[in-house]
């Protein structure tokens, strides 16, 4: 037990860094800005002191160094400034208002992934080089190539224009939540589905399938008690990762559907030119993202007692 | 090659073929709008017909034209995306596998993982907010992202290769750093580059699109494919077929560089058969 608390610790150290330059491009990020943020949020008509007073009011007057140390101060502080366009609004409350719904969809994303690929997979796997392995391979792939801005209007045009099913868009209900779940989770379950496929295939060669036949289990048994135990712990890693890839594709799905989470208010933030809540928006995905991967590697090392703790 | 893998060499050649002689090929002026009657567009209207075989478009805009000029964004952008990011890839992979070391440790250990931190497509958005849109913009903030890929590559490749006698034997022969890497371990570590260099292609083409439909991409009047999709949107219920004929084009595109990239690996390295 010990072991494993210090594999994780050293772990988390590792991350540190990669964390110090996330926060620090995320922060050079509104000097990128060819011209001046402030004037260019504020609009042409803003007086040169509007300008100056919100500057000031920013810390955008201050040296650069300074301005770091004030950033760092804030994000430590749970602090991401306000918004440049309506300064009433704080960053981070808007973006903890707007986080449940974005991870509400990601999660409804990954379920629908997972709901499609694990059987379409087995199935696959279990009948290498048939037919229904051939077409659960080439749905897979039109699965991989079909961008969820083109899936997700098509579905609208079908099940909700069409046949009247399912609303166009918004979140007033579960029902809101099916398109946009299945246009985000498609590419999820597209890659996954190869995934459990070859890796189900590789588990079927090994020596403890032979003996679980021998013992005369039924082959039912024998893929879901035993294959795939083992066969979905890479699965599992795929997974974690492609979670935090969710979050980002959400953005896209968000905007399709008029979904109010996180993705939304970074193309609402973008178009208004608000950059401290862009700022704020990217760094909260970014480090969702991080910390999905490093819990994503915790799970594995767990589940898997083949990996040696080193 | 395996027959996907040519029928995908045949498709992109198709679309750059499109790309290249738009101009000639495109029945109409993308940007032309025909006159309407009315102010309201209607599906009457809009959908196709003898004179426009994939209908208009909101203002009056030929389909099948914009489609045949959109080619010409997305070739532009994927080809240099995936020249400018596999060079810097190669070059940092190259001389991080190489010369080992702290150099390695600081590549490998810290700069790879700080771009493999964030989502891609969250950087390339984050890039283009701030630098703001523009086709340049988009290719810088693409090759970006893109780069790390090539250089995680050529790293691996690097590592392998030079351990080999034909390398040593060069060293003991007098040759030069930059002579080794050139002309002795690049040539070798090139085949997985050429692989992930149609995969990147699919990539960047996906990623141009997403961006223009997030309006951060080429603005307009210029067409392109995302853009299309996204002006689609707000025109379902009267004509869907400005949702189906751009999303085609993307759709093909991403499957031929796929296709290409799977069979390009059986072709290049029969033993790595990739498992479909």
């Amino acid at each position: 037990m010990r072991t494993i608390i210090l594999v994780l610790a050293k772990r988390l150290l590792l991350v540190l860094p990669v964390v110090w330059a996330v926060v620090t491009l995320v922060f050079l990020l509104i000097h990128i800005v060819p011209g001046d943020p402030v004037r260019n949020a504020l609009g042409e008509n803003a007086t040169e002191a509007q300008v100056l007073e919100l500057k000031h009011r920013l810390g955008l007057d201050l040296p650069l160094s300074q301005q770091y140390i004030n950033y760092w101060r804030g994000v430590l502080e749970g602090d991401l400034g306000v918004s440049l366009v309506n300064p009433s609004d704080r960053v981070l409350e808007k973006i903890l208002a707007r986080y449940p719904a974005t991870i509400e969809l990601a999660l409804a994303g990954l379920v629908v992934a997972i709901m499609i690929s694990i059987p379409l997979g087995v199935t696959a796997g279990t009948n290498q080089g048939k037919l229904i392995d051939n077409i659960a391979s080439v749905v897979a792939l039109l699965g991989i190539s079909t961008p969820g801005f083109v899936l997700g209007p098509l579905m609208v045009y079908l099940f909700a224009i069409k046949l009247d099913l399912l609303p166009v868009s918004g979140r007033y209900g579960p029902e809101y939540l099916i398109l946009p779940a299945v246009t985000l989770g498609a590419a999820l379950s597209a890659i996954l589905t190869r995934m459990v496929r070859s890796s189900v295939i590789e588990e079927l060669n090994e020596d403890y399938v032979r003996t679980a036949r021998a013992k005369g289990l039924s082959e039912r048994q024998v893929i879901y008690k035993h294959v795939l135990k083992n066969g979905l712990i890479p699965v599992v890693t795929v997974i974690g990762l492609q979670f935090g890839v969710l979050l980002a594709g959400a953005i896209i799905t968000e905007v399709i559907f008029s979904w109010p989470g996180l993705g939304r208010l970074t193309i609402d933030a973008i178009n208004s030119r608000d950059y401290p809540m862009v700022q704020g928006c990217i760094l909260m995905i970014a480090l969702s993202y991080i910390i999905a991967n490093l819990m994503t590697d915790f799970a594995y090392r767990l589940l898997d007692p083949r990996i040696k703790v080193e | 090659m395996n027959r996907l893998g040519k029928l995908g060499l045949v498709i992109i050649t198709i679309f750059f073929l499109a790309a290249i002689f738009a101009p000639q090929i495109a029945p109409y002026d993308p940007i032309r709008q025909e006159q309407f009657t009315g102010d309201h567009p209607t599906e009457e209207r809009l959908k196709p017909t003898r004179g426009h075989p994939l209908g208009l478009d909101d203002l009056g805009r030929d389909v099948l034209s914009r489609v045949i000029y959109g080619a010409r964004i997305s070739m532009q952008v994927g080809v240099m995306v995936v020249m400018i990011s596999a060079i810097i890839g190669m070059i940092l992979g190259a001389v991080s596998g190489y010369y080992g070391g702290w150099v390695d440790r600081f590549f490998s250990g810290f700069l790879f993982n700080v771009f493999l931190a964030f989502p891609s497509i969250l950087l390339a958005i984050a890039m283009v907010a701030f630098l703001g849109p523009s086709i340049r913009n988009l290719i810088l903030a693409l090759s970006v992202i893109g780069w790390v890929g090539y250089a995680r590559l050529m790293r691996g490749q690097v590592l392998k290769v030079r351990e080999y006698d034909f390398v040593t034997a060069a060293r003991a022969l007098g040759a030069g750093h930059a002579r080794i890497l050139f002309r002795h371990i690049l040539p070798n570590a090139i085949q997985p580059l050429i692989v992930q260099a149609s995969l990147g292609m699919a990539g960047a083409v996906l990623s141009e699109a997403s961006l223009s439909f997030l309006g951060l991409g080429v603005q307009p009047p210029t067409p392109s494919w995302g853009m299309m999709l996204n002006d689609a949107r707000s025109y379902l219920r009267v004509a869907p077929h400005l949702l189906i004929f751009p999303g085609l084009a993307v759709m093909l595109t991403v499957l031929a560089f796929n296709f290409v990239g799977d069979g390009l690996r059986e072709w290049l390295d029969p033993k790595q058969k990739r498992q479909l």
